[in-house]
C-alpha cells in the first residue's frame, strides 16, 4: 500500500511521537508513507478565523501540490489539518472560491485527492491484517477519546458516528484490548484555548479524564496531536481542579496498534508524554 | 381615450376561469380602470389553452396576446397550470427560433384576490404593444402561406 | 340556420352609465343568426328573466347571450331560466359586460365598441354550443372505513348511524388504535379506555358495520360511488366463530417473551395472543413469525388446550371483494422511537422512553399496572427528565413541522408522574407551550403551579449514563444561557409524531396525494380538510397531520357527512363540462392513436384504457376513454392531445376558434 502523507506542524513539533508512531507503524504494516513535498501549514484555527481566502488557499496549496506529484490518496494523522483539508475540499467545489484560489495559488487545483485520517487508513488496511500481526495482545481497558475534528461536521466528513463513534474502538478490540463504553468521545477537551485560558482547558479536559477513570480506564487513546496535548501536557493543571489526581495515561492509537505489534517503545515515542506510560 | 390617428393594438388575452377571470372581476368591482384593447376568452384553466391559438391570433391580426392562470401550487386542478408553464418555456424558444415577436405574447400568473395586478398587467401591455407597433409581418406570412397552400407533397 | 336571442342589461347604471346598451342590443341585432335582441334595466330580475323565457318560447331560440355582469355571478340564474323554458341550459352564455368593460373603463366609442365585440363572441361561441346533459353516475351506498383507530371507529358509527353500510377494516388484530394505549387523555384526565371501549363493542355490534380485523387493502378500483376494493384477510390460524374467547391458549403459550407491540416494546406477550385484554374482537391470533409451530413444526400446545377445537393450522391468507361507493382514510400516525436519537443514546439506555412508553407504565392494564418503573432495575424514579420537540420542530432531523400534541402529553405525564410519586421531581425542557385548545392552558398551568412540575425553557443537547443514571444536559434560556445538569433516574423523550408505515404504499394504491412526510394531502387546506383530490376518498385523523383526539374526532364527524352527502342520493350528478375523447364509425372508431399523453396530463386519473375489440374478440387497438364520473373538466388533456381527439364540453376547439376569430375579423 502507497499512499501520501501529510505530516502537518503539530507532528514535527509538539507531537513529534504521533508522526514517529505513526511512521514506525506504517513500516512495520508495509505502508509506503509519501510525503508531500514542501509542504505549509494547513492554517488551522488560526487562518479560518481570521481569513477566508487564507483560509482555503492554505490547505489548497497542500493538496495542490500532492496532485502534482501525482498522489491520488493523502493520509492526514493531524485531526485539525485533516478537517481543515477535508473542509477546504468541500467548500472549493464552489467555482467562484476555486477560481479565485487557483489565481492566489498559480498553482492548477483539480480537488480529485482522497483525503483520509489515521483511521480510515488502518480500516482501509483491513482489521484482519492487523490482527493477524498481533504478537503482544494490548489486554488493557481503555477509553476511546475522539475529540470534536474527527466526526463533526457529519455531512461533510462522512466518517464513523457523531455521537458514540466506534472506528477506533474496533481497532483496540483488534489488538486484544478492551474499549470502554463511556460518555465523554466526543466532548471538547478546550482545543487551542490550551495556552490563552488553561483553566479552561483543565476544567474540560479534567472532566474528560475523570470520566474514563471513573470507569476504570487505563489508558486514553486519542487520534489529535491537540487533545493528546491538552489531556497529557496540561495534567498539572487538571490535577488541581479535582479531588482525586488522575495518572492515566494518554497515548496515540497508533502507538497503542504499535506496542501490540511489537514496536519498541522508543520507536513509537512512549518516552515523550508528560504522564508516564505504563502499561 | 386616445387619439383615432394613433395605433390602437389588438390584443387578446387567454385566461383561466378560477384565477385570473375571477382578478379580472375584482379590477371590475373594484372600479380600477385599464386600457379597453384587451378582450378575454374564457377557458377553464390555463392547461387548456393550445398555444397553436395564440399563433392563429397572430394570423388573423392580433398585435400582442396575454396568457394568465393561477400562481403555481394554486391551481384549481392542481396541474394545469404547471402543463401550461412548461409548455410556455418550449413554445417560447421555438417561436423565437422561427423568428416570431415573442415580445408580443405576455405571459403571467394572475390570482383571483389580485384585480390591481391585472389592470397593471393590462396597461403594461398595452403600452408596450403600442410601442411595438402593429404586427403585420406575421399575418403576411400566414396570408402568404394559406394562399399557396402547405401540401405541395401531395 | 342559428336563432340566438342575446339580451344586453343595464345592471341600473352599472353598465348603461359607461355602455351605450342600445347600441349594443341594436348592432347585434343585426348580426347573422341572431332572432332577438333586447336591452333592459335589470335582467336577472324576475321580469328580466320572464322576457328570456318568452322569447325563447316566442322565437323557438336555439341559443341564449346575457351581455350582463360577470358569469361568475349569474350563469347558473340564466341557465336555470332557460331550462324553465325548455332550452338545454348548456345553450346559454353570458358576456362579460361589466366587470371586464363598464366598470373598469370610461365612458366612450372604444368601450360600446368593445361591448359590442365581447357580445359578438360570446354569440359565436354560442353557434357551436351543443346541447349537454348532467351527467348520472351511480352511487353504491356502502362506505370503506381503512383504520379502525379513534378516527375510524367515530367516522364509521356516524355513518352507520345514517342508515348506510360500514366496511372497517384495521390491520391490527384489534380495533382501538393509539388511544387504547394511553392511560389517561388531557385535559380531563379521562381513563382513555374507559371512554373508548363502549365505542368499540358499538361498532363491533352495530348491525350496519361490518368489521374487519387482522385485515388491509389489497388494491382500490374504480371511482367516486363505484369502488371495487380487494381486501387481504391475514390468516389468523384462530377461527372466530367457534373460538369462545376463553383465553386458555393465551395461558399455555410456552413462547412468551415476545416485546408486545401494545406495551411499545415495554412489555412480552406469547405466540398466540390477544393484543390488550379489552380489544375487539377479544380472540387470539397466531403470531406465525414467532410461533413454534410453523417456525419448527414443533408444540401445538394451544390445540391441545382448546376446548372447542378453534386452531386452524392451515388456514391461508383470503382475499375479498367489496363493492364501495366512498372510502375514509383513517389509518392514523406513529412516533419515531429512542433510537432516532444520537444525542440521548441511540436508543440503547433503557431508562431512555418515548412518550407512548410512558403511557403504558403510567396505564394501569400496561406492563408495570400502573407504576412508573425504570425499565433497567425496577425501581421507581426519584428524578424524571421530560424533554419536549424531540425530533419535531427540527430541519436538521428532517422533521420540521410542530407534532401538536407533545405539550400537552408531557404536562400530563409530568402531573401523572407527581400524582403517583410522592415527593418525586420533574423537569421538562422546552422550547414553547402550545396548549390552545379547549381548558389546555389552564391544564398545563396545573401542571406547573398545582404539582409542582419544573418548567426550563431550553434544549437538551446531550443525556448519557454513569453508574446508572442518566446524566442530562441541558441549559436554560430564561437565566441567560445558564447550563443545566441533572441526574435524573428517567428521561421521557416527547418523540415526533409520523405518519403510519405502510402510508406512502396506501397513498399510491388509492392515488391519494400524499406530502414529503406520508401524511395524506387535504384537498385544500383551509375550507377541504376532510377531501382528498381524489372524489370519494375522505380523510380523517392523524393520517392527514398530527392532531389530538377531539380534533379526530370532529374530523372523522366530518368525513362521514361528506360520505352521508354522496350517499343521500342515488345518482351523482355531475357539470358535464367534461373531457370526450372522439368516438368515430369503424374502421376508425377514433382519431386517437393511444398514445395516452392525456393520462399523463391528468390529475384525477380520469383518463382510462379503452380496448376496441373486433366481431371475435381479438383486440385492435386500445384507446382512451374519459371517465365522466371523475374528470373535473380542466382541459390539459386537450391541449396535449397531437391529434385532436379528446375536446372540453363548453370550452371545445371549434367553439374557442369560433370566439377568438370574431374578435379579430372586422
Amino acid at each position: 500500500m502507497k499512499i501520501g502523507y501529510y505530516p502537518g506542524c503539530s507532528l514535527t513539533g509538539s507531537s513529534r511521537e504521533y508522526n514517529e508512531s505513526v511512521v514506525a507503524l506504517a513500516k512495520v504494516l508495509e505502508i509506503e508513507l509519501v510525503e508531500i513535498k514542501d509542504w505549509n501549514c494547513c492554517g488551522a484555527t488560526a487562518a479560518h478565523v481570521m481569513n477566508e481566502e487564507l483560509s482555503l488557499s492554505l490547505p489548497a496549496r497542500i493538496m495542490a501540490i500532492a496532485e502534482e506529484q501525482g498522489l491520488s490518496e493523502v493520509v492526514v494523522p493531524c485531526a485539525a489539518c485533516y478537517n481543515r483539508l477535508k473542509m477546504t475540499q468541500h467548500d472549493l467545489e464552489d467555482d467562484a472560491k476555486r477560481t479565485r484560489v487557483v489565481e492566489v495559488l498559480k498553482m492548477p487545483y483539480q480537488g480529485s485527492l482522497k483525503i483520509i485520517n489515521v483511521l480510515q487508513m488502518l480500516e482501509a488496511y483491513g482489521s484482519e491484517n492487523i490482527k493477524a500481526r498481533v504478537t503482544h495482545p494490548f489486554a488493557h481497558k481503555v477509553a476511546c477519546y475522539y475529540g470534536c475534528l474527527l466526526v463533526r461536521p457529519h455531512s461533510i466528513l462522512q466518517f464513523d458516528r457523531v455521537e458514540d463513534p466506534q472506528s477506533m474502538d474496533s481497532l483496540i478490540r483488534v489488538i486484544g484490548g478492551n474499549s470502554l463504553d463511556w460518555a465523554f468521545k466526543t466532548e471538547c477537551c478546550g482545543a487551542g484555548f490550551s495556552v490563552s485560558r488553561t483553566d479552561l482547558v483543565a476544567k474540560l479536559s479534567g472532566n474528560i479524564l475523570k470520566d474514563a477513570s471513573d470507569r476504570g480506564a487505563e489508558a486514553l487513546i486519542v487520534a489529535c496531536p491537540m487533545c493528546q496535548s491538552n489531556l497529557d501536557m496540561r495534567r498539572g493543571a487538571i490535577n488541581k481542579t479535582l479531588a482525586q489526581p488522575i495518572d492515566i495515561p494518554v497515548i496515540y492509537i497508533t502507538q497503542a496498534i504499535g506496542m501490540a505489534l511489537g514496536v519498541g517503545a522508543l520507536e513509537l515515542g512512549l518516552k515523550r508524554h508528560f504522564v508516564n506510560v505504563e502499561l | 381615450m386616445s387619439n383615432s390617428n394613433e395605433f390602437e393594438p389588438k390584443i387578446i388575452a387567454f385566461v383561466c376561469n378560477w384565477c385570473t377571470y375571477a382578478g379580472a372581476d375584482l379590477t371590475g368591482t373594484s372600479r380600477l380602470k385599464y386600457a379597453t384593447n384587451v378582450k378575454i376568452v374564457r377557458f377553464p384553466c390555463t392547461g387548456r389553452i393550445d398555444f397553436l391559438l395564440l399563433l392563429k391570433s397572430f394570423a388573423q391580426g392580433a398585435d400582442g396576446v396575454i396568457v394568465s392562470g393561477c400562481h403555481p401550487n394554486d391551481c384549481h386542478y392542481t396541474s394545469g397550470n404547471f402543463h401550461a408553464r412548461r409548455r410556455w418555456i418550449a413554445f417560447r424558444t421555438v417561436l423565437d427560433l422561427m423568428g416570431v415577436d415573442i415580445r408580443r405574447i405576455q405571459y403571467s400568473w394572475v390570482s383571483a384576490a389580485e384585480g390591481s395586478k391585472w389592470a397593471d398587467l393590462v396597461n403594461n401591455t398595452v403600452a408596450d404593444i403600442r410601442a411595438l407597433g402593429p404586427y403585420t409581418e406575421y399575418q403576411k406570412v400566414a396570408d402568404y402561406l394559406e394562399k399557396e397552400g402547405f401540401d405541395e407533397e401531395a | 340556420m342559428s336563432k340566438i336571442g342575446v339580451f344586453i342589461c343595464h345592471c341600473g347604471e352599472n353598465i348603461s352609465a359607461t355602455v351605450d346598451v342600445e347600441r349594443v342590443a341594436r348592432e347585434i341585432g343585426g348580426m347573422e343568426g341572431v332572432a332577438h335582441a333586447i336591452d333592459y334595466k335589470y335582467m336577472c330580475s324576475d321580469p328580466g328573466q320572464t322576457f328570456i323565457k318568452e322569447a325563447v318560447k316566442k322565437y323557438g331560440l336555439d341559443g341564449v347571450v346575457v351581455g350582463a355582469c360577470s358569469p361568475r355571478m349569474h350563469e347558473p340564474t340564466f341557465r336555470r331560466a332557460c331550462a324553465e323554458a325548455g332550452l338545454n341550459p348548456y345553450l346559454c352564455e353570458m358576456a362579460n359586460l361589466r366587470e371586464h368593460c363598464s366598470w373598469v373603463h370610461e365612458k366612450s366609442e372604444e368601450t360600446t365598441e368593445k361591448a359590442i365585440d365581447l357580445v359578438k363572441m360570446l354569440v359565436e361561441k354560442v353557434k357551436k354550443d351543443k346541447p349537454l346533459e348532467s351527467i348520472k353516475v351511480p352511487v353504491t351506498k356502502r362506505a370503506l372505513v381503512i383504520g379502525g383507530g379513534i378516527a375510524g371507529i367515530q367516522a364509521s358509527l356516524d355513518i352507520a348511524n345514517t342508515g348506510h353500510k360500514v366496511i372497517l377494516i384495521e390491520r391490527d388484530p384489534s380495533i382501538g388504535g393509539h388511544m387504547s394505549q394511553l392511560s389517561e387523555t388531557f385535559p380531563t384526565l379521562d381513563c382513555s379506555q374507559c371512554i373508548l371501549t363502549p365505542r368499540m363493542v358499538e361498532v363491533a355490534q352495530h348491525p350496519n358495520i361490518k368489521l374487519y380485523t387482522y385485515a388491509e387493502l389489497e388494491s382500490l378500483e374504480g371511482f367516486i360511488g363505484n369502488f371495487k376494493a380487494r381486501i387481504r384477510l391475514k390468516a389468523k390460524s384462530v377461527n372466530y366463530s367457534t373460538c369462545t374467547g376463553c383465553g386458555a391458549c393465551i395461558q399455555k403459550c410456552p413462547v412468551k417473551k415476545i416485546p408486545s407491540e401494545f406495551n411499545a416494546g415495554l412489555g412480552t406477550r406469547t405466540a398466540i395472543y390477544v393484543p390488550f385484554p379489552q380489544a375487539v374482537p377479544n380472540k387470539p391470533v397466531i403470531d406465525r413469525v414467532n410461533c413454534n409451530y410453523y417456525k419448527r413444526g414443533a408444540c401445538k400446545i394451544c390445540e391441545k388446550t382448546c376446548q372447542v377445537g378453534s386452531i386452524e393450522w392451515d388456514k391461508e391468507d383470503e382475499i375479498i371483494t367489496e363493492e364501495v361507493g366512498a372510502v375514509v382514510l383513517a389509518t392514523g400516525f406513529d412516533v419515531k422511537g429512542a433510537d432516532f436519537f444520537p444525542e440521548y443514546g441511540y436508543g440503547k439506555f433503557k431508562d431512555v422512553l418515548t412518550g407512548l412508553q410512558f403511557e403504558r407504565l403510567a396505564s394501569a392494564s400496561g406492563p408495570t399496572f400502573g407504576e412508573i418503573r425504570r425499565p433497567s432495575d425496577g425501581a421507581i424514579p426519584k428524578k424524571i427528565v421530560f424533554i419536549a420537540c424531540a425530533g419535531s420542530r427540527d430541519p436538521a432531523k428532517g422533521i420540521p413541522y410542530c407534532s401538536k400534541i407533545c405539550c400537552m402529553y408531557t404536562a400530563k405525564h409530568a402531573m401523572l408522574y407527581q400524582h403517583k410519586v410522592h415527593g418525586g421531581e420533574s423537569t421538562v425542557f422546552y422550547m414553547d407551550i402550545r396548549a390552545g385548545g379547549k381548558n389546555y392552558e389552564e391544564f398545563v398551568r396545573r401542571a406547573i403551579e398545582e404539582d409542582t412540575v419544573n418548567y426550563v425553557r431550553g434544549r437538551v443537547a446531550r443525556v448519557y449514563e454513569k453508574n446508572g443514571k442518566l446524566i442530562v444536559k441541558g441549559v436554560d434560556t430564561l437565566l441567560g444561557g445558564q447550563q443545566v445538569e441533572i441526574e435524573a433516574d428517567m428521561v421521557v423523550l416527547a418523540t415526533a409524531g409520523v405518519a403510519n408505515c405502510g402510508s406512502e404504499q396506501l397513498a399510491q394504491k388509492l392515488h391519494v396525494s400524499y406530502d414529503p412526510y406520508h401524511f395524506f394531502a387535504e384537498a385544500h387546506p383551509k375550507l377541504k380538510p376532510v377531501e382528498t383530490n381524489t372524489a370519494g376518498i375522505f380523510l380523517a385523523g392523524a393520517c392527514q397531520a398530527p392532531k389530538d383526539i377531539p380534533e379526530t374526532v370532529g374530523m372523522a364527524s366530518g368525513a362521514a357527512v361528506k360520505v352521508a352527502a354522496l350517499f343521500s342520493n342515488d345518482e351523482l350528478v355531475r357539470e358535464p363540462v367534461v373531457a370526450v375523447v372522439n368516438r368515430l364509425a369503424p374502421p376508425l372508431y377514433s382519431t386517437c392513436v393511444g398514445c395516452f399523453m392525456c393520462e399523463t396530463a391528468c390529475p384525477y386519473n380520469a383518463i382510462e384504457h379503452e380496448e376496441i375489440k373486433g366481431r371475435d374478440g381479438s383486440l385492435i387497438r386500445t384507446i382512451a376513454r374519459v371517465n365522466e364520473g371523475l374528470c373535473q373538466g380542466c382541459g390539459t388533456c386537450v391541449a396535449f392531445c397531437r391529434s385532436k381527439s379528446i375536446d372540453i364540453q363548453g370550452y371545445t376547439n371549434e367553439q374557442v376558434y369560433a370566439e377568438v376569430m370574431s374578435l379579430l375579423n372586422d
